[in-house]
This record gives structure tokens, C-alpha cells and sequence, in this order.
């Protein structure tokens, strides 16, 4: 799995350009490029600030504040990091095996927000580039363009996200900060008029992201050879699977295939991730790059998220989204997908799924049980694992005897893909800006790549006033030539 | 699905930010602060407060049936202690996910609704230090009482005008 276009032979005879920061993704990530006087390019590099600094946030705190305040990391998937710390915690307290409720309770929680984070990224993030193209005019590149254009699927987007989000208010007592799930269990069941409130959108739920799947698999044939090659890769692929090989959000083992399809392991537990996953650091970067122990980190790198998730798993357990998936596997011929625009196909199939699974789960009778926490003999450390919407998440504490965390550790989905990030947009520039003169829509390419990963870059600091997209342009001797900014309230 | 609440009230308050971020803390703390409060105050008539990390999409949906919206944030930007401004629909540059300025989701109001979204400012208020597990500054502190105070005029003349309107 080469590293070419990671490290230019002499940088300093190079001119650098830099998306600064990558729009449509959360936080904060700088793409650089080096390139040489007749524009060939010798050098792509993404660089992502990591929310660094947070596991001292914990260290310190009683282990049972540590669900509510993980949330903070990020305000786009509060919920997957509130659900890690509490599987980790689970093992603190003993729970080993959760509450029939707690456990559906949980589990209707964290596909309500994987419903809400797809939808979201598919029809307000991605869709602009996809519907309108990649070097379409910009201002008709962002949700209101879509809107003007496309109003009913800018409307299914909305409601979509509507319905995650009240899925994760019911069960998580709020809106944002919730505090639903506790260390050994959950501390809040269903109203049955909470769950007939959320049965009587269901379907339609169900019914529009099977309309997604269809708009996604639409553009892929009316467009194969772009599809099917955009910075395309080949790499190994993790996930978690249930104990049966299917698709599984909320729990399950380590599962790792090759470029091929093979199986490199599987049923791992989690627990045991500090022997399966090592993380790299490079010095121009942040963020570690993690890589498979066994193959070493040359070989070792990988992708997680929606493609790795459907491309991983043996089958999907409910009856639409299996149905997409195999005719997914099928246009992918022989070979897992290896093409960064797959994601996009990926993630719709986990969107129905998604939507089926809460359809089902809201006819379960547990959800308004009272039988909600468990607990067991007390340990000191656990690993919680799961499935976000980025790809898998791992949150790992310490405890002493006094309660207080130790040790924190987490290892976000970003992270898993921060090679197979940088992989995909060297591929990007090397075909598409190769020798070019460089224009937004070309340098759009860049960030189209970098968007289909969904990346989670920091957390969620906002500020008016703080967001600017800069690009500049420097000689060889780092003065610039030329600038251009792009202010988020600035008017098109 | 239904998009609009059963009950609202004619005036949303919608505050943004991350409590654990220092001075961004402000939106959330406005809204903490402004509920504490609403009780020994009759004269403010009937609002509804909402707090969230960031802007989304969804939230078009809780501007409606609204007769006015005020949305406060933390800014880098704007004058100490706070700044006023009118909003309106725009299409902006506010492409991140986590930047949609209260301009853009009034557009987004327009085409999902067809119709003029409702009247609405920005309170932002001046912040200064953002980094993770800090406090609010005190200069932030002292910014959030006078956005506080410049609010219970405002919802008290707003609910005075609906009075006067309705007879």
C-alpha cells in the first residue's frame, strides 16, 4: 500500500498550496500541496487538529461523570461517545450483562443518532457536491442551494434528522447533554406515549431512506467510471460484527479484512485492542495514524465507517437493507469496494438499516420496562467499543479505588482513517490536479474526497467569526502569491 | 411527521454553543441563566428557550409557528459586551457543519416553507477564550449579565407590543 506523493524529495523547491481550513467536515483540518513550476505535484499532505488534551480532561473525575462529559467532545456524534465511556464503564461496575431494557434502550439510542449523523451528512454535506457536481458554482454547493433546487429531498434530509434527534431526546432525557445512559444500564425507559409518538413516524422514516438508496445508486449509474474510480484505494478494512457475521452498530467483535476480501481476524475482542492496533505518529501530524499490529505499519493501515462496515459484515439483518446491500456487493464484482465515493452507497444502506432497526425495536414492550441498571463484581479498567457513525470507536479507562479515572484513552473513527484519508486525496490530486492550473472546483476535488469519509475532525468550537476557509498560495521561499478567504457569514 | 410543536410560544430564544469550551459556554449558560430567571418576571410574557452545540439543519423546523427569534452566541468578532443585529435569509458562505450562521437556516425556513421565516435578531455576545475545560473568563462573565439584562427589556417591550396589538 504505497506512500507516494507523502513526503516530496525537496520541499523546499516546491510552491505549497492550502485548503485551511477543509470545509463541510467538523472541526478543523488543512490539506497542503506541494507542486513544482509546471504545477505537477510532489507532495499531499492532510493535516487534522485532534482533540488532544481531552483524555487529561478526564483523568482525575468520578468514572460515573465520565458519560455526560465525554458528550462534550463533539457536538455532531455526542451520543456514540456517551455510549462508549458507558460500555467501558459497564465492566467497572460489573455489569456484564445489561438489562433486557437498558440494552434495547441503548441500543434504539444509538441507531436514532445514527439515523440523524447520515442523514445529515448525505443530504446537507454531501449531497451538494454529488447533485450539482464537483466543480459546479460554489454558492449552489452548500444545503440552502439544494433546498432552491431539490426541495423534497432537502425536506426528507430535515425530517430525517428531526426524527434521530427525538429518537436520542426520549431516551436520553434531552435534547443535547443528555444523561441517559449510566454505567451499568440506562436511568430513563419509554412513556408508552413516547413510543407511539416516535411508531407513528416509522415507517415513512423507512420509506425515505430507501429513497436515499435509490438517489445514491441513481448518480453511481449514471456515472460509473466516476463512482466507481475517485479516489479509489486499496486497503484492509475494520469493523465490529455481531457474533453471526451481520451488521451490527452497538455491539459486537473485531472483525479485519484484507484489500482482498480475506479475513485477517475476526471475533476479537475489543478489549484486547491495545494487541491488535498500534498507532503510528509521523511529525507532521497531529493525529496518530493506527495500523493493524500483525501486518505492521506499511501494510497494516486501514479503513473504517459505513464502507468498511458494509463490506466487512456477512449479511444485514433486516429485510430492505440487506436486499441493498447484496446488490451492492454485486456491482462491486469480485472485489470489496475500494472507491471513496462507495461510502456514499455505504451509508445509505446503513441509513435504511438504521431505520428499520428503530421501526422494529419501537414494538418492543421492554423499551418501557423498569428494570433498567445491573451491576457485578467491581473492576478497574474497561474497553467500550462501538460502532459510530464514522466507524468504530474505542474508549478505554482506568479506575482506582477511589473512583477516580486514571487513565484515559479513546481512539475516534477519524483517527482509524487518517491514512486512508491522506490516501484517497493523494490519488485525487494525482489524477485530477496533476499539471493543472489549480481553481476552487479543482481543489473542491481535494475536499470532496475528505467529506465522503464524514471525518470528525475536532469538537465542536464555533464561534461567529471563527470559521474561515483560506487558501493561499506560497513560492518556494514561503512568501505568499496569492490569497483567497472565505468567511462562513460573509454573503455569496 | 409533524414539524410543528402543539404548543409553542410566539417568541424563541435559541442559544448554541460547547459548556465545556470556555467562553463558548455562553449560549448554553444565556439560557440556563435566562429559564432561572423567567419566573419572577411575568412582565416578560410567554417564550421558549432551546439550546443546542451548533446550528443544524433541524432546527428550521423549531423557528416555526415563531413570531420572532432571538439567537445568541458566542463571538470572537463583535464588540464587548454585546452586539444586536437584525437577521434575515441569506445564502452564505456558512458551508460547515458546524458554522450554518441563523442567516442560512432562515433560508432553509423559506424553501422548506414557502413563506417568509420570522422576525429575528442575534444577540452575540463577546467572548474571548474557547480551549477545552476552561472556565468562563471574567470578562465573559460580566458580557453574559449585561446580554441578560439588554434580554428581559427586550422580552418585556416584546410582550408589552403583542399586548397592545391584541386589543
Amino acid at each position: 500500500m504505497n506512500r507516494e506523493l507523502e513526503t516530496a524529495a525537496h520541499p523546499e523547491l516546491l510552491r505549497r498550496v492550502a485548503i485551511d481550513p477543509v470545509s463541510r467536515v467538523e472541526g478543523h483540518g488543512k490539506v497542503s500541496i506541494l507542486l513544482d513550476q509546471d504545477n505537477r505535484i510532489h507532495q499531499v499532505r492532510l493535516h487534522i487538529v485532534e482533540f488532544r488534551g481531552f483524555e487529561k480532561f478526564i483523568q482525575g473525575r468520578p468514572y460515573w461523570e465520565v458519560p455526560v462529559m465525554v458528550q462534550r467532545l463533539c457536538g455532531i456524534c455526542p451520543v456514540s461517545h456517551h455510549l462508549a465511556a458507558s460500555k467501558a464503564l459497564d465492566l467497572i461496575v460489573g455489569a456484564k450483562q445489561l438489562t433486557p431494557s437498558a440494552e434495547k434502550l441503548r441500543r434504539l439510542m444509538h441507531y436514532g443518532q445514527m439515523l440523524q449523523s447520515h442523514a445529515l451528512h448525505f443530504f446537507h454535506l454531501a449531497s451538494p457536491d454529488l447533485l450539482f457536481g464537483f466543480d459546479s458554482e460554489p454558492g449552489r454547493r452548500n444545503i440552502v442551494g439544494i433546498a432552491a433546487a431539490h426541495p423534497e429531498i432537502a425536506r426528507m434530509g430535515v425530517l430525517l434528522r428531526k426524527f434521530g434527534q427525538e429518537v436520542i431526546r426520549v431516551t436520553a432525557g434531552k435534547r443535547v447533554h443528555g444523561t441517559g445512559s449510566v454505567p451499568g444500564g440506562v436511568n430513563k425507559s419509554l412513556t408508552s406515549e413516547e413510543r407511539d409518538g416516535l411508531i407513528r413516524d416509522a415507517d415513512q422514516m423507512v420509506s425515505w431512506s430507501a429513497q436515499a438508496v435509490g438517489i445514491i445508486k441513481e448518480l453511481h449509474r449514471q456515472n460509473p467510471a466516476l463512482y466507481d474510480s475517485f479516489g479509489a484505494f486499496r486497503s484492509n478494512s475494520l469493523s465490529l460484527v455481531a457474533a453471526d457475521g451481520g451488521l451490527d452498530f452497538y455491539h459486537g467483535r473485531l472483525r479485519a479484512r484484507d484489500a482482498d476480501g480475506g479475513l485477517l481476524f475476526d471475533q476479537a475482542d475489543a478489549q484486547g485492542y491495545e494487541r491488535l492496533i498500534t498507532e503510528a505518529v509521523k511529525p507532521w501530524s497531529y493525529m496518530k495514524f493506527p495500523y493493524l499490529t500483525a501486518l505492521g505499519e506499511e501494510a497494516g493501515w486501514y479503513k473504517v465507517g459505513p464502507l468498511a462496515r458494509v463490506i466487512n459484515c456477512d449479511h444485514i439483518g433486516t429485510p430492505l437493507a440487506e436486499a441493498e446491500r447484496r446488490e451492492f456487493v454485486a456491482h462491486c464484482a469480485a472485489l470489496p469496494a475500494q472507491a471513496t465515493l462507495a461510502y456514499h452507497w455505504a451509508r445509505m444502506i446503513e441509513l435504511l438499516f438504521a431505520a428499520e432497526t428503530l421501526r422494529d425495536l419501537l414494538e418492543d414492550r421492554d423499551l418501557e420496562g423498569d428494570d433498567l441498571v445491573t451491576s457485578g463484581e467491581r473492576a478497574f479498567e474497561g474497553v467500550g467499543a462501538i460502532e459510530a457513525p464514522r466507524g468504530t470507536l474505542i474508549h478505554h479507562y482506568r479506575v482506582d479505588e477511589n473512583d477516580l479515572v486514571t487513565m484515559a484513552n479513546l481512539i475516534v473513527s477519524t483517527t482509524h482513517n487518517n491514512q486512508a484519508m491522506n490516501t484517497a486525496v493523494r490519488e485525487v490530486a494525482r489524477r485530477y490536479l496533476d499539471g493543472r492550473e489549480l481553481t476552487e472546483g479543482l481543489l473542491n476535488h481535494i475536499e470532496v474526497a475528505i467529506r465522503a469519509f464524514d471525518p470528525c475532525l475536532s469538537c465542536a468550537t464555533h464561534a461567529l467569526g471563527r470559521m474561515p476557509l483560506e487558501l493561499t498560495l506560497l513560492d518556494a521561499d514561503g512568501r505568499q502569491i496569492d490569497r483567497l478567504s472565505r468567511r462562513s457569514e460573509e454573503p455569496l | 411527521m409533524s414539524e410543528v410543536s402543539e404548543s409553542i410560544a410566539p417568541c424563541l430564544i435559541f442559544a448554541w454553543g460547547n459548556p465545556s469550551r470556555g467562553d463558548d459556554a455562553l449560549g448554553p449558560l444565556f439560557i440556563e441563566r435566562l429559564e432561572a430567571q423567567a419566573d419572577g418576571h411575568a412582565e416578560w410574557g410567554s417564550f421558549d428557550c432551546l439550546s443546542d452545540f451548533q446550528l443544524q439543519i433541524e432546527h428550521a423546523l423549531d423557528l416555526a409557528g415563531r413570531e420572532r427569534v432571538l439567537f445568541v452566541d458566542a463571538s470572537l468578532s463583535c464588540a464587548a459586551p454585546f452586539e444586536v443585529s437584525l437577521v434575515t435569509p441569506c445564502r452564505d458562505k456558512s458551508y460547515t457543519s458546524h458554522a450554518m450562521s441563523p442567516g442560512a437556516l432562515l433560508q432553509v425556513y423559506r424553501e422548506l416553507y414557502g413563506e417568509a421565516p420570522p422576525a429575528s435578531q442575534l444577540l452575540a455576545i463577546r467572548g474571548q477564550r474557547f480551549e477545552l475545560g476552561e472556565a468562563l473568563s471574567h470578562d465573559a462573565q460580566a458580557h453574559l449579565e449585561a446580554a441578560l439584562a439588554w434580554t428581559g427589556a427586550w422580552l418585556s417591550a416584546s410582550s408589552s407590543g403583542r399586548r397592545a396589538a391584541a386589543y
